[in-house]
């Protein structure tokens, strides 16, 4: 088959997953050139065109202060997105290598490991970042830290459960045999052959994690005013519903980016899972 | 291992996370920067040394930090979870007040999400790749992605501020505000004064809040049950089942719907006390006096003995919850034992 043909049935089978590739795509450009696509400076106040409607000269409107929505929303792709990005890449690397030591070392560190875990995750954690943010403050780099303490057991538990999978395989049993040390066969043989299942639930994590994000922003626990941060944004707008299109288009952004990431991570999901392979 | 024995080591485990849990809210009470003593007890009553001093006992916080976490122990298990700044009321009886609010919704919004979860869910897997899979997949895609806090205000703009036809804000409206409330459980206390009018208006208030939380989860039950379908349809005895005659109807709803369900036991127990912690932003929304709407305040406030006691009191619910989870599990699938 040739390579174009192929390209064409990845399409077919997957259109919706292609879709959300080409939205992620088109919000990466905004952000890296986000001087050129705003058509205003996003924190220019003129107050004699606060709560204006969208039109040609605002396309998005504008806010209580005048400024302009289009703008904001445009360079707001440069908070969300990092910090998305960023949740998950912490959360990946810490709780991974955490459930990878639990899951290989086993018996009684693994019970302690994971008990832990479990004490985590169950507090709330919408409110323990409530609460955690009240404690450090808020800048874009605690906000973002203090969601990577709530998130990384589900990565934990999900690398333990690979890494005893991968344990009992032949390859591992050759490698201890061969006399390799155990950190080299946990670093060397183990843990890349966990690797790809837990990318795949870091990418449809993306979009949970820009929710909460933007949640805790809508909330003002977030990145502080007034940087054009979407959550804080479609807050803005809660007390005038009259004038919709303050909450209306950076909540759509933050729609669009999540959708986006989750139609990705769905048929990354079903590509990986061998058994709905046998299906079809 | 008997189903006694697994359901003693599953009740160890949870007294074991739940002290965790109240050691992480402990340290996480003496973390506050600056003077814990302000952080619980407010910049006004710091100027009584009469309140001061009361507080410092009570806590014990001239003594050491392990006999600080006993007093803290000790004073939770008689009820006590200090008192609210922002109240002035025991943090415990103010969650008394709100929890019963955020049951109600929660209950309605895992109705809501299950049922439709559910049926999405087989019906996606029976019609496998169909164009009513790929429809209810976008759908389900989509209840995932929504900003809770988004949806909400769309909702309230369409239904209350365009169209008219719902209730704003509140848990009741203006007529029926000050009800006789002896159970704090609006359905109950209206069902039991006889007034269908307060139950209607009751809820008509819980109804859009409780769709904004079920967007989520209904998306997530929709592809786990989907999932879980799937992974039963490809077993053995569902070809035995056809080739015993049955038609394709019998052999869903007998064997592959029955045996298929069993995942979303977890789905089901881990959603409801997610959907218990999601409340924030949805009761901060519909100012709909819940727990989370406490939450909200207490931590806008500083109010830090309220906002630890509500984060408590929702970990301890999802203790229990994981608890009856896989002990529900255990019961249906005999094959668990771990």
């Amino acid at each position: 088959m040739s390579r174009s043909a192929k390209v064409w049935r990845f399409v077919r089978k997957y259109p919706l997953a292609v879709l959300g590739a080409l939205i992620c795509l088109v919000f990466f450009v905004v952000a890296i050139l986000a001087p050129a696509v705003a058509t205003q400076d996003p924190f220019a106040q003129d107050l004699t065109a606060r709560y204006a409607a969208p039109s040609s000269q605002h396309y998005f409107g504008t806010d209580n202060f005048g400024r302009d929505i289009f703008s904001r929303v445009v360079y707001g792709t440069r908070i969300s997105m990092p910090a998305g990005f960023l949740v998950v890449i912490f959360s990946c690397i810490f709780g991974g290598i955490y459930g990878a030591i639990a899951g290989y070392f086993g018996k009684a560190l693994d019970e302690v490991m994971m008990r832990i875990a479990d004490i985590v995750m169950s507090f709330p954690s919408l409110v323990l970042a409530m609460a955690l943010g009240a404690v450090f403050g808020k800048t874009m780099f605690n906000t973002i830290m203090i969601i990577v303490l709530v998130w990384w057991p589900k990565y934990a538990r999900m690398m333990r459960g690979l890494v005893l999978t991968v344990r009992e395989t032949e390859y591992v049993t050759s490698a201890v045999v061969l006399g390799e040390r155990r950190m080299t066969i946990l670093l060397r043989t183990i843990i890349p052959n966990c690797v790809a299942p837990l990318l795949v639930m870091a990418s449809a994590d993306l979009g949970a994690a820009i929710l909460m994000f933007s949640g805790l922003g809508f909330l003002g626990m977030g990145v502080a005013p007034p940087a054009p941060e979407w959550g804080a944004m479609v807050s803005d707008g809660a007390a005038v519903l009259k004038s919709w299109w303050v909450s209306f288009f950076p909540g759509i952004a933050i729609f669009t980016v999540s959708v986006a990431f989750n139609f990705i991570g769905d048929a990354l999901r079903d590509i990986m899972d061998p058994k709905l392979r046998n299906l079809d | 291992m008997s189903l006694l024995r697994y359901a003693g080591r599953r009740l160890l485990l949870m007294v074991i996370v739940m002290a965790g849990v109240l050691i992480i809210t402990f340290i996480i009470s003496h973390m506050v920067p600056g003077d814990p003593l302000v952080a619980n007890l407010g910049q006004s009553a710091m100027s009584n040394p009469d309140i001061v001093a009361k507080y410092e006992q009570r806590w014990g916080l001239d003594k050491s930090l392990p006999e600080q976490f006993f007093l803290y122990v000790r004073n939770l298990f008689q009820g006590d979870m200090g008192t609210s700044i922002r109240t002035k009321q025991p943090v415990v009886e103010d969650l008394a007040k709100y929890f019963p609010a955020t049951i109600e919704m929660a209950t309605l919004a895992t109705i809501i999400s299950v049922v439709l979860g559910m049926l999405f869910g087989v019906l996606s897997a029976a019609r496998r790749n169909s164009a009513l899979d790929q429809g209810l997949r976008v759908v389900s895609l989509i209840g995932i992605s929504l900003p809770a806090f988004w949806l909400a205000l769309l909702l309230l703009y369409l239904f209350y501020f365009h169209l008219g036809i719902a209730p704003g804000s509140g848990r009741v409206g203006l007529n029926f505000i000050g009800y006789n409330a002896p159970t704090g459980f609006i359905i109950i206390d209206s069902l039991l004064a006889g007034d269908f009018a307060l139950l209607k208006d009751g809820l008509a208030h819980m109804i859009l809040p409780a769709v904004v939380l079920a967007a989520s989860t209904m998306g997530l039950m929709t592809r786990t049950v989907r999932s879980s379908m799937l992974d039963v349809m490809g077993q053995d005895y569902l070809r035995t089942a056809r080739a015993k005659g049955l038609n394709e109807r019998q052999v869903m709803t007998g064997h592959a719907v029955k045996n298929g369900l069993i995942p979303s036991v977890t789905m089901f127990g881990l959603s409801y006390s997610s959907l218990l912690g999601g409340t924030v932003l949805v009761e901060t929304i519909f100012d709909y006096p819940g727990l989370g709407w406490y939450a909200y305040r207490s931590a806008t406030t500083l109010d830090f003995p309220a906002i630890m006691g509500g984060t408590l009191l929702i970990a301890l619910i999802n203790c229990v919850m994981t608890l009856i989870v896989d002990l529900v599990y255990a019961l249906i699938d005999p094959r668990i034992r771990y």
